[in-house]
């Protein structure tokens, strides 16, 4: 299995990620090794099987429909990096220039 | 006092309650023993991220005022516990060794966290670990090295590197782990104590910061089986903050260790033995097997067929989980956030840069202002090896691959589940290494991430299928550093490991030896 570094980029940028031309150069390499081994499991027949997403199979957990207490807005707003009193602040997402 | 003086923690937590409820000794001379032994050695180990004194000594001060008042206490009161720093504490940092979360302040208690504090448990500091719990050796935590008390050079495993150095280096009798692919349970054995990767659901993960949400649980590490077993007791439970919490009363785990477990099937697997693993490591299982057989186990060979593929199996899943789980930190919400107006300059400088060129294919590509507000903050928030797991379970849940990568491992992990469970039709439990070798050395493996992963060949599995591994420490290698083994078993079979686990403690006595640097108890340069 080989990457290319358009792939590398592309997925850089699914996962929001920006890589140094260095780090691409690297990463071409590793996860390239990494994917390799992972075809090892080509050899495996799945035929009928079913996925296992979870060790626990649980279906869905349910609670009453009641309101709780949860944090303050304070309190949740109190880690955020830029906010004002009562929001998060993000750059202009309309009218981007 | 006496043994106190020397080492701290040469007494176990079981023994160390005893002698705080006789009043022998108090919880301020515990953590003042703890934090001498911190202060001593923890600029050589480099176990702990952050360090409560004063505020534990306040602790374990009140503890004492309301045990002389004849207040009734909870069952680990007064005894000092470090925890691993990607469980939230409320109100003190939880940085999950990353930049990304170096200033982040919880606003609430891991339940884990909670259930200690209503234990009257004091809580030492917060302990190291690989960034967000990625990886084997606490290499790529962002801050600090963490190093093996055995050996100064070498690795004390991971991402629990922190938790299990700490009791190897006698600063704190017990302390709490992740185990996400044997993140307990590998750094127990290369440190030489004893750590539980619980049933999944057993405990509950609200707070603890997410890495693969199917594959993590919370466990606890100690010298002794029977210090895991009251720790345990403490940890688990159901929580519904915890949708995969699961609701089965606690049974009395330590109580429990008091009744011998009736006839003992131990399966082992042949193969586990063969290339590529350390003949310490295969000696230490065959002398292991034999102590079980004089203590009267039925041992017998059974076959997990799908163990060499857990490898591959899980890389694929954890890296997917973690991609997705990992998407949250933004920039915006909480955590690190990139320099915004040199974000926004740059960015204008590009778009200037490409108008000039009339290349107007790029200027399309050209990120928004949030998009590129992501991409930076996470580029510089993140270090290598997180880049990588999200790099590669991005790309495994990308259009295309997909079903070739994560359907697939899905499907595989379970026909791991079910080798389990045809083995656990003959047998109660699984005996087996937990790592293929010893500590290796610091920057032995950290630029080969497929070596580095190909060392959890052994762990990996308990997670896939969700079921409880004890492992504790079996031997010494020829150079002496620890070698551990682990006992696996069927989903909520945590008393018996726990027993088989003690009765083999109570024979041998590999949990009791120190590193050669606490013994010593030398002067280091």
């Amino acid at each position: 299995m080989t990457l290319t570094r358009q792939e590398i980029e592309k997925v850089a940028l699914l996962a929001r990620l920006i890589l140094t031309p260095e780090e691409v150069e690297e990463m071409t390499g590793q996860l390239g090794r990494v994917l390799e081994y992972m075809a090892l499991l080509n050899e495996v027949k799945t035929e009928g099987v079913e996925p296992l997403a979870h060790a626990v199979e649980f279906a869905n957990v349910f609670r009453d429909d009641q309101v709780e207490k949860s944090l303050d807005r304070e309190v949740a707003l109190a880690n955020a990096p830029h906010r004002d009193e009562e929001c998060y602040l993000v750059p202009a997402v309309l009218g981007d220039v | 006092m006496t043994s106190l003086n020397r080492f701290p923690f040469a007494s176990s937590a079981a023994e160390l309650l005893v002698a705080l409820r006789k009043g022998d000794i108090t919880s301020e001379d515990l953590v003042t023993a703890a934090l001498a032994q911190i202060q001593t050695y923890d600029r050589h180990v480099g176990a702990f991220l952050s360090i409560r004194g004063e505020k534990a000594l306040d602790e374990a001060r009140e503890i004492d005022r309301r045990r002389t008042q004849g207040d009734k206490l909870g069952p680990l009161a007064g005894l000092p516990v470090a925890v691993k720093d990607n469980l939230c504490t409320q109100g003190e940092p939880t940085t999950c060794a990353s930049r990304m979360l170096a200033n982040f302040i919880p606003p609430y208690d891991a339940t884990v966290v909670a259930r200690l504090k209503a234990a009257d448990a004091i809580i030492i500091g917060k302990t190291n670990l690989d960034e967000f719990a990625m990886g084997g050796s606490t290499e790529t935590s962002a801050f600090q090295k963490t190093r093996n008390p055995w050996d100064l050079e070498r690795i004390p495993g991971g991402s629990s590197g922190g938790a299990a150095a700490c009791v190897a280096a006698r600063m704190v009798p017990l302390s709490v782990g992740s185990d996400t692919g044997g993140s307990i349970r590998q750094p127990a054995a290369l440190c030489g104590v004893t750590g539980l990767k619980p049933t999944y659901g057993r405990v509950s993960r609200f707070g603890l910061v997410a890495f693969a949400s199917s594959l993590d649980q919370i466990g606890p590490l100690a010298q002794t089986v029977e210090d895991c077993a009251l720790l345990l007791e403490v940890l688990a439970g159901h929580d519904s903050r915890d949708a995969t919490s699961i609701n089965r009363p606690v049974p009395p785990y330590r109580e429990l260790l008091l009744q011998q477990p009736e006839k003992v099937r131990i399966g082992y697997v042949p193969e586990m033995l063969s290339d590529g693993i350390s003949p310490d490591v295969v000696r230490t299982m065959e002398e292991a097997i034999d102590v079980f057989r004089s203590l009267g186990a039925a041992i017998q060979e059974v076959s997990l067929p799908h163990a060499r593929y857990a490898v591959a199996t899980y890389y694929i899943i954890a890296c997917s989980e973690a991609s997705s789980n990992l998407a949250r930190y933004d920039g915006v919400h909480y955590g690190y956030r990139t320099d915004e107006k040199a974000m926004l300059a740059e960015l204008a400088e590009e778009r200037r840069r490409l108008q000039q060129e009339g290349n107007l294919a790029a200027l399309e590509d050209l990120d928004t202002a949030l998009v590129r507000l992501y991409r930076k903050t996470r580029a510089e928030g993140f270090g290598a090896e997180v880049k990588r797991r999200i790099m590669l379970g991005t790309y495994a849940l990308s259009a295309g691959y997909y079903d070739a990568y994560y359907l697939k491992a899905l499907k595989v992990r379970r026909l791991i589940r079910q080798d389990y469970d045809r083995a656990f039709e003959t047998v109660d439990m699984i005996l087996g290494p937990v790592t293929p070798g010893p500590a290796f050395r610091i920057g032995e493996k950290i630029n080969d991430p497929l070596a580095m992963y190909l060392f959890d060949l052994f762990t990996v599995s308990a997670n896939l299928a969700g079921i409880p591994a004890l492992a504790f420490p079996a031997g010494l290698s020829a150079e002496g550093l620890p070698i551990g083994l682990q006992l696996q078993g069927p989903p909520l079979s945590e008393e018996r490991l726990l027993q088989v686990g003690h009765m083999f403690q109570r024979v041998t006595d590999w949990h009791r030896r120190r590193p050669p640097l606490i013994e010593n108890n030398g002067p280091l340069s």
